[in-house]
């Protein structure tokens, strides 16, 4: 029945591509010029070139080398207090100075090397923990399945924000707490996507032959099947590292993250609402934040679009 | 073809942590209707209800689990430092909260004091948590209230659009806008809001729902908007909204770009069905077929997603909140974090998420009564 629906809904899309086509009154052979320069287009079009992806891949790389030489770029010491406070951005400071009298570009250069890694390490972290629960419920099914699904909802009946700031106040606020607070609040998206995928491709015929082969769950699960879940694992990866960065950096921005005189952008915003005069103490890093978060958006976005649209489905955000 | 996707556990329910919906359980809803025939909507209705209360019991577990499996000192946090150096007030204090039993027993006195409508005295304000929730729901709910709202008539618009213009410039630019919308981070927006229309241009009044020495309006339904017009006093009422304006749309931003994309995705998947071939075969106008025809079907997941982005926001709200100090839920629930009051952290965590698992529940429950394929199945 599925095999039905995606044939039908592919020769449906085709064919609706060129009834709405404002020009179809025209003869018949331009029409299908028209459809075949479109399919011809289409087949082109791989989600690296696509100016989203090329867009966040460039911003990304930006923010990688700012993260890997962020010693060598950065113009001062991003702890030093050599500066008048408060200082608008001039020549010498191209962001200002905050209310401790600290370079502010420096420092959101700096930024980059505890967002981004860590950002980086808890995604690695919830994406291993939920794909490897929600494989395993949905492939061994029964009491496993039972435990595992009702944990997801439970996690997720709660509002991220919330739990992970029950989490990191229960542990103590500091940036390792609300890294494992943030990989509480994220796994379950991945079980719970992992574990449809599992239970729609158990059903398939190359697991079955495995099976019939001999293969115990296990290599199935690790022969077959995770070569097939890669793909939609690491889209829901690239669009959750946004996620994370926000979540870390909103956590760091209450106080419950990152501690002074740490340089980590929510904190950094943070100290900009206490001198609304100032006002690029906040605004730079809180364009960091914005900048490193859309580009993973339109990273794990275009790269969405490129599977197949069922599983796309599935991961829709 | 049916549109639940339970058979595969690919729900359309399946979303982003931030928007973290629940489908509490996915299986149940196929099986349920398949073993009796006679009354499939009231077997669906039972079952999602019991599903829901197990959920719940499950939620008020994990608060409490959540709340004292941690090296956090409780007696520490609330006793003044003379305080805790005589044994006699500790031990009174720890007497006075339950916290000499043993961990299943303090679970059990919770939960039953839960039923009977006590979830406990706040550490900080040493009122019973309910009362401080009373205090702070209304609050939350007026702020919610207009953002989704907001949200829902620009997202489901933008998104209708989208779907029709795809491909094209329209659809792009609304990509990349609901892209920003969903990457933005909003403690950041609200205090750049703030600056730029509050305190440079001086355009709307901001931080808390009323200037400092005013005087709410009669307590009727608790929001300051509608209270002040049920009263008739317009001063009140332009001061409540003018005060909500900011924060309604800092927290609509995010929301908006999750409710655009959905609306896409839901109105091409609508348009790509045979029907909608149909009728535009018969020659209907283009807008009579989208609006009839595509977001008709697209109306049931939108509307998930605009509950659970409802639930999400009573408390999601943490950082609009503290930014623009409005005395809601998610201020209170930091206000407790800091200062490691169990009670009330328990009491807003279990109040949010039964709210979310309530929800959950609604919009199940109209999906049925919506769509009828999926109570019948």
């Amino acid at each position: 029945m599925n095999a039905t629906r995606i044939f039908l809904g592919d020769r449906l899309g085709a064919g609706r591509g060129n009834r709405s086509d404002p020009g179809r009154t025209g003869a018949p052979d331009a029409a299908d010029e028209r459809a075949a320069r479109r399919r011809r287009r289409r087949a082109n079009k791989s989600p690296w070139r696509s100016p989203l992806a090329v867009t966040g891949l460039v911003i990304i790389g930006v923010f990688l080398v700012a993260a890997v030489f962020a010693s060598v770029i950065s113009p001062e010491d991003p702890l030093a207090q050599k500066w008048p406070k408060y200082q608008a951005p001039s020549a010498e400071h191209w962001f200002g100075t905050d209310q401790l009298g600290r370079d502010i570009l420096s420092r959101v250069i700096h930024g980059t090397r505890v967002s981004l890694p860590l950002a980086l390490l808890l995604v690695v972290l919830a994406m291993v923990i939920g794909t490897v629960l929600g494989a395993v419920a949905g492939y061994f099914g029964g009491w496993i399945d039972m435990v595992v699904m009702r944990c997801a909802d439970l996690v997720l009946a709660f509002p991220a924000i919330i739990l992970a700031m029950a989490v990191v106040a229960a542990l103590g606020p500091n940036l390792t707490n609300a890294v494992l607070a943030v990989v509480v609040v994220s796994w379950p998206t991945y079980a719970r996507v992992v574990r449809g995928l599992v239970l729609s491709l158990r059903q398939s015929d190359f697991v079955q032959a495995d099976r019939l082969l001999g293969a115990s769950g296990w290599r199935v699960l690790a022969v077959d099947l995770r070569p097939n879940l890669a793909g939609p694992v690491a889209v829901l990866a690239a669009l959750d590292l946004g996620n994370a960065v926000l979540l870390l950096s909103g956590l760091s921005f209450l106080g419950l993250g990152a501690q002074p005189p740490a340089a980590e952008w929510g904190a950094m915003v943070n100290a900009g609402s206490a001198n609304f005069d100032a006002w690029w103490v906040a605004v730079f890093p809180g364009a960091a934040i914005l900048l490193s978060v859309l580009a993973f958006n339109f990273l794990g976005d275009t790269l969405r679009d490129a599977l197949d649209p069922r599983t796309a489905r599935a991961i829709r955000g | 073809m049916s549109t639940s996707s339970a058979d595969t556990g690919v729900d359309r329910g399946t979303s982003r942590p931030g928007s973290a919906p629940v489908k509490g359980a996915a299986p149940g809803r196929g099986t349920a209707s398949a073993k009796r025939r006679s009354h499939p909507f009231a077997r669906f209705v039972l079952v999602r209800l019991g599903v829901g209360v197990l959920l719940c019991l499950g939620i008020t577990i994990l608060a409490f689990g959540l709340t004292h499996a941690v090296p956090g000192d409780p007696v520490a946090a609330n006793l003044g430092q003379r305080a805790l150096n005589d044994p006699a007030a500790v031990a009174a204090f720890k007497a006075k909260n339950g916290l000499d039993d043993s961990l299943p027993s303090q679970y059990w006195t919770y939960l039953t004091n839960l039923l009977h409508g006590d979830m406990g005295t706040s550490q900080q304000t040493h009122r019973p948590v309910w009362d401080d929730l009373g205090d702070k729901i209304p609050a939350s709910l007026e702020l919610a209230l207009a953002a989704i709202v907001l949200a829902l008539v620009i997202g489901v618009g933008l998104g209708i659009v989208a779907a029709v213009t795809r491909g094209r410039w329209p659809d792009r630019i609304i990509r990349v806008v609901s892209l920003a919308g969903v990457s933005v981070p909003v403690f950041w927006l609200a205090q750049v809001a703030f600056y730029v229309f509050s305190f440079k241009l001086g355009w709307i009044q901001a931080g808390g729902r009323l200037s400092p020495g005013a005087i709410p309006p009669d307590d009727i339904t608790g929001l300051y908007t509608v209270d002040s017009l049920l009263t008739g006093e317009w001063g009140t009422f332009g001061e409540a909204f003018s005060r909500m304006v900011l924060p309604a749309c800092v927290l609509a931003a995010f929301n908006i770009g999750v409710l655009t994309r959905f609306t896409r995705a839901a109105v091409l998947e609508a348009l790509g069905n045979d029907y909608v071939r149909a009728a535009r075969a018969k020659g209907l106008p283009e807008s009579t077929v989208i609006r009839r025809h595509a977001l008709r079907p697209a109306l049931t997941s939108i509307l998930t997603v605009a509950g659970l982005t409802f639930g999400g926001m009573l408390a999601g709200t943490v950082l609009v909140e503290n930014v623009l100090s409005w005395p809601g839920l998610g201020q209170y629930a930091y206000k407790s974090a800091l200062n490691l009051d169990l009670p009330s952290i328990m009491g807003v965590c279990l109040f949010v998420a039964v709210v979310y698992v309530v929800i959950n529940l609604l919009v199940d429950l109209l999906y049925g009564v919506i769509d009828p394929r999926i109570r019948l199945s």
